[in-house]
């Protein structure tokens, strides 16, 4: 199925979850958040929450700033 | 109370300086300038992860999450749905209520658009948030943030980045006055040490700055110019200063002068 990645078009296998996706781009889950379609995803939901066809995906860090 | 503790939503912090992680020329710096600046709160910023990176330096390695607190901002948004939706992330990657509330009006002088910032501080006030907004030097504003819920008012003293130091000492000090139940953190635009000192004697909470540290020729050097001027300018304003007066006034008793008479 395709998703959408921070913007950008990939490609997932059927029902992989948010707790998959960050396995197979290499994030841990405990530095980043996630949001699904524009709601925030709980740390505790990422293994249950399967990704469907055309999901857009949020993944965001904290990076330098004021 | 010991004067370096800075009181925010209930909880105690050992500093009164807050300083940013961004623009320092290498993280090494940085972590160096933070220690040498004695601040217990520093900013992060939210982005996209890179996905074209692979692991790579996470600025969370650079502090110890026991002495440092972790205050996330919501730079770069100009909505409060932008703001909001940023919030929201970083309390899901931080676990933590506390929120540098940005909402910007104008990209040159990166001015706070205060209606944005109102209706993101009530909003996130109801989700629980600590909210420290950034607004600009208006005592009516400042009067309105606090009453939606804002845990502290953090007027600029110049815009982000500038280096000018307090350009409106009469407005900033109306807020300082009349702000009293929350802190006032000054936010923005200081430039050296002497302009953090003149905000503390002011009486401001405390100051949150970045570039002032981060753009020196020395940012460990200036980190703790700023921590030393920081706690100067405390210590005075508790102390109370002398009033000012137009002539001199002897410091050495007049009686007992030698005369030639």
């Amino acid at each position: 199925m395709t998703i959408v990645l921070n913007g950008e078009e990939r490609q997932a296998a059927e029902g992989t979850s948010v707790l998959a996706l960050l396995k197979s781009i290499g994030l841990p889950p405990g530095r980043v958040a996630v949001e699904v379609n524009g709601s925030v995803i709980r740390r505790a939901d990422y293994p249950g929450l399967a990704l469907r066809e055309r999901d857009r995906i949020e993944v965001v860090h904290f990076v330098g700033g004021g | 109370m010991k004067s370096e503790t800075l009181i925010i939503a209930g909880r105690s912090y050992g500093s009164r300086l807050i300083v940013g992680t961004g623009k320092y020329p290498t993280p090494v710096i940085m972590r160096r300038a933070i220690e040498a600046s004695g601040a217990a709160m520093v900013t992060v910023a939210v982005r996209r992860v890179d996905l074209t990176k692979r692991g790579g330096d996470n600025i969370l390695d650079a502090f110890d999450p026991s002495s440092v607190t972790l205050l996330p901002n919501t730079a770069g948004c100009y909505t409060a749905e932008e703001a909001i939706r940023t919030a929201r992330l970083a309390r899901e990657a931080g676990l933590s209520e506390l929120i540098k509330l940005e909402v910007i009006g104008d990209e040159r002088t990166l001015f706070p658009d205060t209606e944005g910032l109102l209706q993101a501080t009530r909003v996130l006030v109801k989700e629980g948030f600590v909210v420290l907004p950034y607004t600009n030097d208006d005592l009516v504003v400042a009067r309105r943030l606090r009453d939606a819920g804002a845990a502290a008012v953090m007027p600029l003293a110049a815009p982000i980045g500038s280096g000018l130091g307090v350009q409106n000492p009469a407005t900033l000090r109306l807020i300082l006055e009349e702000i009293r139940d929350i802190p006032v953190i000054v936010d923005a635009g200081v430039g050296t040490a002497s302009d953090a000192a003149i905000v503390m004697e002011m009486g401001a909470d405390g100051v949150l700055m970045n570039t002032g540290i981060a753009g020196a020729t020395d940012p460990v050097r200036m980190a703790r110019a700023m921590r030393l001027a920081i706690e100067a300018g405390r210590l005075a304003h508790e102390a109370g200063r002398i009033p000012r007066k137009p002539y001199a006034t002897a410091s050495s008793p007049i009686d007992g002068l030698i005369r030639r008479d």
